[in-house]
């Protein structure tokens, strides 16, 4: 993991300082809540419908036990003793008083953390592959360039008051599990055919209310160039994007009316003028930053796991925990594990303080002190050991984290929606208790197979909706909650934009039509084995909008 | 309004003329569309001459003439407008502009770092606490940077990361007497 240096811990000290600063004008009146808005969001705070809200910067999704425990200490002593991880991988506080802000950063610096650029109209925190290291399928880990790209993020003196917020994902093999075309910037680490690293580069995805999937604008950028790459992309985004229209500002917008071309031309001729001298990557910088993310002292010596295998022949629960919840690693007798965060009926992402306590334990003693949020809003142990998983999903199982249901109807991705936020036109949270209700059955949900549902309260989307397989939006109507369905979309390296399906549903009827279209998908799947994404890509909408709606005309 | 500069506040020597006012003698700045309606007449004028660009007016067209200015005023009617940042970047690093740059309009005191790190050296403020918090050497600053930007003449490069930059004690409105760099909180 990145180790802060004494430079790291000045700067988020003088930030800390500077912040509390303007709290304390803030609470003397000196500055208004109009004035104080820009600063605040600076600094990750919100203020939501029934108290502020704190957003902390978890860079990439990855956490140790000590910063683990720590999120755990605030959610005790500074919020109702629980925290709600999101889809940018940062972990959320709904409830927190803006005068004990402060005494929060401070505690987060002490571990190495901080809520920089959460919010704002600026560079939002880098997200990367939650099997960043681990996976067998990797070329190369993306999180040190994450974590450089993070740095040369923070505060940076130009690129910090954007038309509208900017994010960066960084994937590092084939397999997308970062969603990066649909961010305003997608980075996939890869070799040319001489072996040297560097990026494909994608710009101008998203999703809001105009959801678009990025343009490819360079096929292979070298390591060195990422930098001013970057900085070229931003300055064009900067001085070009809209600012007379909130809802027109996001890069994407700029990307599709220059079309893809136009803005191609306009990078490279950017990227051609830019000086370039203090901007290069030097190979051994980089290597400083990768050693921080060296594998562990892997033991290499594997020769079978009896314990793991006896787990699972005489415990079925066990079995299917692995089944689901268990991936390969690319060392042999090792294992990445997801902890699901969507219990049955629970709230998406939530998670109390003593589970995070749990966790911090579990990582400690098993995952080379590692955990990792995904931005499906699980988390993710990284390197466990085959024959470690049995008492892994018993320490898991005591903690009430042992959920079977990684990738299934019932891992559904919910933003916080009208229940906590002034943005949302719905509740999505309730919307994902009862589909989780429904499905609830792990037989009927082992025999669905992979399925992604993804519900936003507005059309912000911050439940990802337009990526979901059956993707969910709550919109206001005449003052009713309603709920639209858009089908196939994916937020994977054959992304797509869900289509709608047809007229919304009332809160009563979403939960009947997604049951209708689970239905309808087990009726015309070739086999268990087309899942659910690869059925409605052979089939299209009709079969389903037959379902839903032949009857009712 | 008077003008912060350096360390303090002194009066504006400048005279912004209208588009259609005749020059006046001495320290005049004209919009863009002056400027490059009348090139030669304003070259042959025997006063300093500065150029102001609203928010949104690029240096398309000027890059030849950026030398002939003494001052650039870049407008920056909301806080929140970012865009002069880059073109005060362009100016300093890619055409070496070495003339004054001031920053007019609406600018708060935790913008002042950022202004100056992209290369604007004076402030013609509108925002109170701004001004008051200027005067007074009130600002709290965050006086490391994880990037190069346009002070490269000023700011060291500390070991190991080339990307690493400090900014040097006394960047305006600095707050002498806090004591950041001693971790004083």
């Amino acid at each position: 993991m990145y180790r802060y240096d004494e430079f790291d811990h000045d700067l988020v000290r003088e930030r800390v300082a500077e912040f509390t600063d303007q709290v304390a004008r803030r609470l003397s009146g000196e500055l208004t809540e109009d004035q104080f808005k820009p600063l605040r969001l600076m600094n990750g705070v919100y203020l939501q419908l029934h108290a502020y809200m704190l957003r902390i910067a978890i860079p990439y999704g990855t956490l140790s036990s000590r910063q683990m425990r720590r999120l755990a200490h605030l959610a005790r002593t500074y919020d109702r003793d629980y925290g709600h991880f999101t889809t940018r991988q940062n972990l959320q506080f709904h409830w927190t008083k803006l005068a004990e802000v402060p005494k929060m950063l401070a505690e987060l610096a002490e571990v190495e953390m901080h809520c920089i650029q959460t919010s704002g109209n600026c560079i939002r925190n880098v997200t990367a592959d939650h099997f960043a290291g681990a996976s067998a399928d990797e070329i190369a880990d993306p999180r040190p360039y994450a974590e450089i790209l993070r740095q040369w993020s923070s505060l940076h003196p130009e690129f910090s008051l954007l038309p509208r917020k900017f994010k960066l994902a960084v994937i590092g093999a084939p397999k997308d599990r970062a969603a990066i075309q649909v961010h305003d910037i997608g980075l996939e680490v890869k070799r040319n055919e001489a072996g040297e690293l560097g990026f494909a580069v994608w710009v101008g995805g998203g999703q809001g209310r105009t959801p678009m999937i990025a343009k490819k604008v360079r096929d292979f950028l070298p390591e060195a160039d990422l930098i001013a790459y970057m900085e070229a992309i931003l300055r064009i985004y900067n001085q070009q994007g809209r600012r007379d229209n909130k809802f027109k500002a996001r890069i994407k917008i700029l990307v599709h009316e220059m079309g893809e071309e136009e803005i191609k031309s306009a990078i490279e001729r950017e990227f051609a003028a830019i000086d370039k001298s203090n901007l290069q990557l030097p190979r051994d910088a980089v290597e400083r930053i990768e050693r921080y993310f060296a594998p562990p002292a892997f033991d290499t010596r594997f020769n079978g796991a009896p314990a793991f295998e006896r787990a699972r022949e005489t415990d079925k629960e066990f079995a299917s925990f692995v089944a689901r919840n268990v991936h390969p690693h690319k060392m042999p007798g090792y294992a990445i594990v997801t902890v699901s965060l969507k219990p049955i009926g629970g709230t998406p992402g939530d998670m109390t303080s003593a589970q995070m306590d749990a966790v911090a334990d579990i990582t400690e003693q098993y995952s080379f002190d590692e955990v990792r949020v995904s931005h499906e809003q699980n988390l993710v142990l990284p390197h466990v050991k085959l024959e470690d998983l049995p008492a892994v999903y018993a320490r898991l199982h005591a903690a009430d984290l042992a959920t079977a249901n990684y990738g299934l109807v019932t891992d559904i991705i919910c933003c916080p929606g009208l229940d906590y936020c002034s943005l949302a036109n719905a509740r999505s949270i309730p919307i994902a208790q009862r589909l989780s209700e429904r499905f609830a059955d792990p037989v009927r949900q082992s025999d669905i197979g992979d399925l992604k549902i993804k519900i936003s309260g507005c059309i912000n989307a911050c439940g990802h909706h337009h990526v979901g397989h059956i993707g969910i939006l709550g919109v206001d109507r005449k003052g009713e909650e309603f709920y639209q369905i858009t089908l196939g979309g994916s937020g994977d390296e054959t992304c797509s934009i869900g289509e709608i399906v047809g007229k919304g549903f009332s809160s009563e009827g979403v939960i009947d039509a997604v049951e209708t279209i689970v239905d309808t998908y087990l009726k015309l799947r070739e086999s268990p084995r087309e899942d659910f994404l690869t059925a409605y890509r052979r089939v299209g909408e009709a079969p389903f909008q037959e379902a839903l709606y032949a009857h009712a005309a | 309004m008077p003008i912060f500069k350096g360390h303090s506040f002194i009066d504006n020597e400048w005279t912004l003329v209208g588009d259609d006012a005749p020059m006046p003698p001495g320290n005049a700045v004209v919009s863009k569309a002056r400027f490059t309606a009348e090139r030669n007449a304003l070259a042959a004028r025997n006063a300093p001459l500065g150029l102001i660009l609203r928010s949104g007016e690029t240096l398309d067209g000027l890059e030849d003439d950026l030398k002939r200015f003494s001052l650039i005023v870049l407008d920056i009617p909301k806080y929140t407008d970012g865009r002069a940042y880059s073109t005060a970047r362009l100016l300093r690093e890619r055409y070496e502009y070495l003339g004054e740059l001031r920053a007019s309009g609406d600018v708060l005191r935790d913008q002042i770092m950022f202004l100056h790190r992209v290369g604007f050296n004076s402030f013609d403020v509108t925002h109170e606490g701004t001004i008051a918090a200027l005067r007074d050497g009130k600002i709290r600053l965050v006086r490391k940077h994880y990037q190069p930007a346009a002070r490269e003449d000023e700011e060291s490069a500390p070991e190991p990361r080339p990307w690493l930059r400090v900014s040097p004690r006394g960047v305006p409105g600095d707050a002498l007497d806090m004591g950041i760099d001693g971790g004083g909180i």
